[in-house]
Parts: C-alpha cells; sequence; structure tokens
C-alpha cells in the first residue's frame, strides 16, 4: 500500500538544487530535484505550461524554447543546467499589450489546429528567424558565401524539427515568410 | 434573416489562448495537493502476473504508492474490458498497464516506475497477420455495425467472362494515430465525486464509461476537455491514461496527474491494424466495370473485437453488375486495433483506387476517365439514389487545376535531371452522418447569447464553427455570442469523431435557436434570461436511410530520385464536394492535414512489430516517421459549392477525414507513374524502389 510518511517528503538536500533563472524577464529562483529537466521545472514548477511535453525525447520540437537567445529542446536540458541564464517561453512572445508579429501572423494564416505543438513552433520560428539573420547556413543553403535568402525550401528545412501531426505546415511556412519579410 | 456568418472566414476563436500558451491541456491545471502517476507496461506479451515486487518502488524518495491488481480500487465488469485495468494479473499483449506508481513529484514517479519488479508466467504467442493465418475468422459485422460480407449478382461468373481484368493484393502496416498531446489526465476525487481534465474526442462517452467502471451516477462525474491536443480517431473514446489517472487519484486519496509517455501510445490507445486486401475489377473494353470484388484481411486483440471495414469503401464507390466484398479477422496477442482518421474508408481506398489506377493501364485508358465512365447516380450498395454525388464533378475541376491534361500515360516518360516525374490521381469518398445532440441557447438581457453544447474542439475548429452556425441562427452578429463547449457539465453531445462532428452539434444548436427565437418573440424583450433547449434524438432517429456522402478527387505529382529511389513530393492537390462549408479557414487546414496524413501513409509511417517481442519496436517519433514540414512542399485544398438539402439543418457532410481517404492511392500511382514500378505494400520506401532493376 502506501510508503511511510518520510516517503512523502520532497527530496533531499543532496539531491537538489537552488536555480534562479532569468525567465521572460522576471528572477526565478525555485529549488529543483537534480533530474528535473527544464520542461518540467517551466510546467510543473512555475506554471509555465505553454511549453509542452509531446515526446519527452527531443524528437518532436513541442517543448521548444529560447535559451540565451537559442532556441533549444527543452525535455533535454536539465534545469540545474539553467542556473544564471536566460529563457525565453511562448508566454514571453508576446508583448505588454499585442501579439509579436509571429503569434499574429500564425492566427492569420491559421498555422495550428490543435495548438499544442504550436509555442514550439513559434519559439523555433524566433530562434530560427535570428539564425537567419546572422547569417547561419541550413543543409539546403546553396552559397556558403552570401548572406542566406529566406526561401520557402529554407523555412521548411528550418522547421523541420517541430513535428505538427495536424499538418499545418504550410501555413506555418506561410506565417514565417510573412513574419521575415515584414522585419 | 441570417447574418451571413456561415461560410465565411474567421480565425480561430482559441487562436490568441493557443500562441500565447495560456489554453490548457489535460494535465496543465494547477491543483494543490496533486501528485504523478506513471504508467508501467507489462514486459510480456501473453500470460500471467505471478509477483509484484513494490519494496524497492515504495522505499524509493517520493514515492507514495504503486497501484496494481493486487490493491487497486474494484471496477465493474462491462462491455469495455480491456479498460478494466489492474483488476486481474492477466496479460493479454506487450505494453498492457499492469501498474501505476503514483509520486509527489514526475521524476520519483518515473524512478519509481523503474524499480517495480514484476514475474510472470508466459505463454506462447502470436502478433503478426498474414493471409494464412489458421485463426481467420468472419466477424458478425464491422465497424461500427455494418454487414460483414456483401454480395450482388455473380462475381466469379462475371470476372471470369471479363475481357479485362486485374487481381491485386495491396498490403498496409500498423498505423499509430500520434496525435501530438499524448493520451493525458488530472483525476480528482471529492466526496465521491469524480473530477477529471481528460485529453478527449468526446467529454460525454469518457462520463458515460466512468460512470459504468465505477458504479457511479453521470452527475457525480464531471469531464472538462476544453483544448485538446489531438486525436485522430485515438481518443474517440475513454482510454487507459483516464481510468488509470481515476483509479489512482481514488487510491492515495489526492489528485493524481497521469500522461501516458510517447512509447506508451504505440499500441494500447489503438492503432490503424494492418490491411491485406485482395481486389479483383473486370472490365469490358470500354473500360466499364462488370464486377468487383474486394477481400479484406485485418487483425484484433484477443481482449475485444474491432473490425476495420476496410471494404466497406468498395461497396459504393463504383458500379458495376457483379460485386461481392468480405471482411475477415484474426485474433492475435496485441493491444486492440481502434479508430484512426476515416477508419476502413482509408486503407480501403488506398487498394481500390490502386486496383481502378491499375485497370486504367490494363485498358489503356485515362485514370481520371475510366473513373468518370464509372459514375452511378445510385448507391450500388443501397440501391437508393446518393443524395448528392459530385465524384465527377470533383475529378474535372481538380483535372483542370492540376493541369492533368495532355498527361503522358508512359511510365517513366518524364525526367529532370536525376528526377523521375509521375502524376496520380485518386477518388475519395466518405460518408455523411450526424449522431443525436442536445444544445442549450440563452438569451441575455444585455443584447447577448450564450450557447452551450459539450461538443469537443480537438483541433478541427469546432469552436468557431458552432460559434457562426449560432450567431446566424439566432440572427445576431457572431461578436454578441458566447459559446462554451469541452466539459461534460454542458449539454449532453456526441464525440468529435465520424467527420459528424459540425453536423450533429449544428443541427442542435441551431434547433435551441430556433426554440429561443420563438420564445422571445411570444414573451417580448426579456427582462432575465431566457434559455431554451434542444434535443435531436428524434429527428435524426427519424431521417430516411438513404446514401449520403462527402467526395473528392486527389492529384499528386511526385519525383523519385533516380540512383537512390528516394520519393518527394513535388505537389498535391485535391477538390472536394463536402456540402456547405462553415469556415473556410479552418475546413482548408483539415483538408491539407488529412491529405498531408494520407501523404505520411503512402511514404513514411510504419509500425514494424518485432515477433518475438509481440511489440512496435519503432515506437516512438524519431524511428516512426510521420511527415514533416520538409516533406510538404506544396499543397492545395478546394471544394465545390455544394448544396444538399438531405443532410442536416447545417447542411454540411465534414470534412475532418475525406481528405486522408484516397491520398495514398494517388501517391502509389504517381510513384508507378514515375518509375514503372508497382509498389503494393505500404510505406513506398527507397528501399522498396533502389533494388528495382534499371530504375536509373
Amino acid at each position: 500500500m502506501q510508503g511511510g510518511p518520510e516517503n512523502a517528503t520532497t527530496i533531499d538536500e543532496r539531491h537538489s538544487s537552488r536555480v534562479t533563472v532569468e525567465v521572460n524577464g522576471a528572477s526565478r529562483e525555485v529549488a529543483l530535484d537534480n533530474r528535473t529537466t527544464l520542461l518540467d521545472a517551466l510546467r510543473e514548477h512555475l506554471d509555465l505550461t505553454g511549453a509542452k511535453k509531446g515526446c519527452d525525447h527531443g524528437q518532436c520540437g513541442s517543448c521548444t524554447v529560447l535559451l540565451d537567445g537559442r532556441r533549444v529542446k527543452s525535455c533535454l536540458v536539465f534545469a540545474v543546467t539553467v542556473d544564471g541564464r536566460s529563457v525565453v517561453t511562448v508566454e514571453g512572445l508576446a508583448g505588454p499589450d499585442e501579439l509579436s508579429p509571429l503569434q499574429a501572423a500564425f492566427i492569420a494564416h491559421d498555422a495550428f489546429q490543435c495548438g499544442y505543438c504550436t509555442p514550439g513552433q513559434l519559439c523555433s520560428a524566433r530562434g530560427m528567424l535570428d539564425e537567419v539573420s546572422r547569417g547561419w547556413p541550413s543543409a539546403v543553403t546553396g552559397d556558403l558565401n552570401t548572406p542566406v535568402e529566406l526561401t520557402d525550401a529554407e523555412i521548411r528545412e528550418r522547421m523541420a524539427g517541430n513535428l505538427c501531426r495536424c499538418a499545418a505546415y504550410p501555413h506555418i511556412v506561410a506565417a514565417v515568410r510573412e513574419t521575415a519579410a515584414s522585419s | 434573416m441570417s447574418t451571413g456568418a456561415v461560410g465565411r472566414a474567421y480565425p480561430r476563436l482559441e487562436g490568441p489562448a493557443k500562441v500565447t500558451g495560456t489554453a490548457r491541456y489535460a494535465v496543465e491545471y494547477p491543483v494543490d495537493g496533486v501528485t504523478y502517476g506513471w504508467a508501467v507496461p507489462s514486459a510480456v506479451v501473453r500470460g500471467r502476473i505471478t509477483r509484484i515486487d513494490t519494496t524497492e518502488a515504495l522505499a524509493s524518495p517520493g514515492v507514495l504508492a504503486v497501484v496494481h491488481h493486487g490493491n487497486a480500487p474494484r471496477m465493474a465488469p462491462g462491455p469495455q474490458p480491456e479498460l478494466r485495468l489492474l483488476q486481474e494479473p492477466a496479460v493479454h499483449y506487450r505494453g498492457q498497464y499492469v501498474a501505476v506508481v503514483v509520486a509527489t513529484s514526475l521524476e520519483a514517479a518515473r524512478e519509481g516506475a523503474r524499480l517495480v519488479r514484476i514475474d510472470y508466467d508466459t505463454g506462447p504467442h502470436s502478433t503478426v497477420l498474414t493471409d494464412d493465418h489458421p485463426g481467420l475468422y468472419k466477424p458478425d459485422q464491422v465497424n461500427p455495425s455494418y454487414p460483414t460480407d456483401t454480395a450482388e449478382g455473380d462475381f466469379d461468373a462475371g470476372y471470369a467472362a471479363a475481357p479485362v481484368r486485374v487481381d491485386v493484393t495491396y498490403r498496409t502496416p500498423a498505423y499509430h494515430n500520434n496525435p501530438m498531446e499524448p493520451h493525458a489526465t488530472t483525476a480528482q476525487w471529492h466526496d465521491g465525486q469524480l473530477l477529471v481534465q481528460d485529453s478527449t474526442q468526446g467529454a460525454t462517452p469518457v462520463r458515460a464509461t466512468l460512470a459504468e467502471l465505477f458504479e457511479l451516477p453521470p452527475e457525480s462525474i464531471r469531464v472538462v476537455a476544453e483544448h485538446v491536443g489531438g486525436g485522430f480517431g485515438s481518443k474517440g473514446y475513454a482510454k487507459a491514461s483516464v481510468v488509470l489517472a481515476a483509479l489512482a487519484a481514488r487510491h492515495v486519496d489526492r489528485p493524481v496527474k497521469l500522461a501516458l509517455t510517447r512509447q506508451q501510445l504505440f499500441g494500447p490507445v489503438g492503432y490503424r491494424t494492418p490491411t491485406i486486401q485482395r481486389v479483383r475489377l473486370a472490365a469490358d473494353t470500354d473500360g466499364r466495370l462488370t464486377a468487383i470484388c474486394h477481400d479484406a484481411i485485418s487483425q484484433t486483440s484477443t481482449i475485444r473485437e474491432f473490425a476495420e471495414q476496410t471494404a466497406v469503401y468498395t461497396r459504393s464507390m463504383y458500379a458495376a453488375p457483379h460485386r461481392r466484398t468480405t471482411h475477415r479477422l484474426v485474433r492475435l496477442d496485441v493491444p486492440t486495433p481502434f479508430w484512426m482518421r476515416a477508419p476502413g474508408e482509408c486503407p480501403g481506398a488506398y487498394a481500390l483506387e490502386s486496383a481502378v489506377d491499375e485497370l486504367a493501364i490494363a485498358l489503356g485508358m485515362d485514370p481520371v476517365e475510366l473513373r468518370i465512365r464509372n459514375d452511378t447516380d445510385v448507391d450500388p450498395d443501397q440501391g437508393r439514389p446518393f443524395t448528392s454525388r459530385n465524384l465527377v464533378a470533383c475529378l474535372r475541376e481538380g483535372a483542370q487545376r492540376f493541369g492533368w491534361a495532355g498527361r503522358d500515360p508512359s511510365p517513366r516518360s518524364r525526367r529532370d535531371g536525376r528526377w523521375l516525374i509521375g502524376t496520380g490521381v485518386a477518388g475519395s469518398s466518405y460518408p455523411a452522418r450526424a449522431r443525436p445532440s442536445t444544445a442549450t441557447a440563452t438569451a441575455r438581457p444585455d443584447g447577448t447569447f450564450l450557447v452551450q453544447i459539450n461538443a469537443t474542439d480537438i483541433g478541427t475548429g469546432a469552436r468557431t464553427a458552432i460559434w457562426q452556425v449560432a450567431a446566424d441562427a439566432l440572427g445576431v452578429p457572431p461578436e454578441r455570442v458566447e459559446i462554451r463547449i469541452g466539459d461534460s457539465a454542458l449539454p449532453t453531445a456526441p464525440l468529435a469523431g465520424g467527420s459528424m462532428g459540425t453536423a450533429s452539434w449544428s443541427w442542435a444548436v441551431i434547433r435551441a435557436a430556433q426554440t429561443l427565437r420563438e420564445k422571445l418573440r411570444d414573451g417580448g424583450p426579456p427582462t432575465g434570461e431566457v434559455t431554451a433547449e434542444a434535443d435531436t434524438t428524434e429527428e435524426v432517429g427519424g431521417q430516411p436511410a438513404v446514401p449520403r456522402y462527402a467526395y473528392g478527387a486527389q492529384f499528386i505529382e511526385v519525383r523519385v530520385d533516380a540512383d537512390t529511389g528516394e520519393v518527394r513530393l513535388n505537389r498535391m492537390l485535391g477538390v472536394f464536394a463536402a456540402g456547405r462549408v462553415v469556415n473556410p479557414t479552418t475546413a482548408r487546414s483539415q483538408l491539407i492535414g488529412g491529405m498531408t496524413m494520407g501523404l505520411s501513409m503512402a511514404l513514411h509511417e510504419e509500425g514494424l512489430l518485432d515477433e518475438r517481442y509481440g511489440d512496435w519496436v519503432n515506437h516512438d517519433l524519431a524511428t516512426y516517421h510521420i511527415t514533416g514540414c520538409a516533406d510538404v512542399e506544396s499543397i492545395e485544398a478546394y471544394w465545390l459549392d455544394e448544396r444538399d438539402d438531405e443532410l442536416n439543418p447545417a447542411g454540411v457532410k465534414g470534412v475532418g477525414e475525406i481528405g486522408i481517404v484516397g491520398a495514398a492511392a494517388a501517391v502509389a500511382n504517381a510513384v508507378h507513374h514515375a518509375t514503372g514500378v508497382r509498389i503494393r505494400e505500404l510505406p513506398i520506401r527507397l528501399d522498396k524502389l533502389i533494388g528495382v532493376s534499371g530504375l536509373a
């Protein structure tokens, strides 16, 4: 039956850490089991459930967030490793009063259906556009000596790590294309 | 008076919540004192648990309990044996949930699950479907209640006498639904009342199942499904997560969140059965079909019979004087297969629409023209006229948009460098049905309206579509209408499935709105709230049984690498006739989604079962491939302006499933056109093409 009351306590200090992390611009401090992933820290300890758990193995992209500005699959990052670092989740993409252009474009192009992969798609697109602006090539980039031109093929390739079972892919590409063109 | 909301492209109502991450899914609600459940799957295929050692697990920090057949709360026997989990030591398939570890954190629950030691007595098992399996039998009916076999005329004689014939067998593998949100539940008991937030396609049927299993009046149970991360059939009824979470929460007397892992979704929550399908077609030299036979074999489990209606598509699609369809099943030591987007029609159309292509080649006839020649206004199965049948119009418009005219039918007639280019076509149909529903409409003194119905939006856009329908039915701008769905506390409604959600829900909403308007007309301006209720049970049940179907035509161009055999989609174009389209934005998304899942079925997905372990070895999203962003270069969906007054008050046929039907056949037909190679076993991957001599 049930374990004793000593088992009902949380993990002891040897197996936990205090982690201070900036999340969406605000400093957050939380005591975490060392086994806790960044994804579970966000979802279960900070009530930021925007980042989704689709596979917990880095295979679907639903948990994508920005870590120090770069997109990462938060299910593959231990929370203890982000102490002192900065995380932006889907909850942090919008301005105080209005959606970001990327979010508005996702709505306008119906770039989602069930919405479960959407936070990951948005964070991934945000990170990807930044990568392009830095001139980072992808597997389909032709000439490495000229600035990257964000063609549909580039968008498809760069967004290929984010699965969408509803298959909103062409609309995601359209939303990203429009956002890139207007920024 | 219509305000004209129906037919206009509105962005989905929950869009802002979904793009800001504030839409809450099943295990995302804050709950005081919550605990975490982790399901433990059986490590054997068939056998019996002889011992469960929970010592180590219970000693692990944070673990509260290990719930298993020896200590779990009892559930009533009933018609859903596979949901009677943790009740007995018998194991019927590998992966069957045999325990749940409950802990104060996810990490502790997962670690505890690893530490549960289970011993089994095992027996021999059979998990692979073959066409000569000794267990083949004829089920009494096929899903949901079609006759198992049908026959008209004399197929054998008609087939033997025909000048042109094809006799071909197609195979499809197990396909796994894989919605992005796993099956997940938050469950809490308070004073004998059960509250669950569940990832389901229908909160009403989930409540009914829980009431049955836990022997409670339905009023004691509330099932909330406000946002659901996809289902594609796999969340059509109550599944293991909700039962395990409710059991665990009762056992520990605390709220429990339980999400199945991705690996745990490849069987126990249902999957599309593998199929073996023999199709025989005969025609006269003008291309008129004279004989059609479709024999389908699929699998079910030892626990419950699920008989995929694979050959049902063939009964009504094309006319011929001599026709026969059969279904045979084998009970294997596997999880029970279940619905996956267009069960029956999807795999059946792959076989029939591929065979029609093979017949066109045998006849030397254009495959679009062959389909047009065998069109029929009368349902060959029921012998009654279709309420509307616009297959030919879809084929013609699709051919025109796609640029089909002038196609050289010879395989390998187009080449672009190392790429062989080919085009293919397939027909598509799906029944247009409706189920009884209830709804309420309320007028508020401030001039706004509230419409309530326990519909579910699994990503279809149902919330937005019902809102548009309600506004028109109330005769007010949609901005004055508030819609509430996704909660069993709302008026009872059927699940989102079978492409009948919008038809069923809008029917009840329209009737409630009409009644409300009559009340308001009679009573003058309301001083308080005025509510009208509707129940369409009698009206839906009283509908004449006439054949109602949506149709479509799918056109595809692929390129095949002559050196590697890699198949890539160049473009995909579908034209559909699905009655009235309530919201062009969300309808297009559904059609494109279905077509893409058909592409995925044709080229990417395959559950690979290892007979030694009786389980699918590629049970994750790294090794079970689904179509990704880079695979879809161009995809377009169109529809005809179709009016059919014999459907339902909203005039809709449903668009959730028609998009997948025929898509895989169109891909296979295009690959044949590109390469001259006919692959009759899905998926079409490079290993099946690269070995073909002379491809380059």
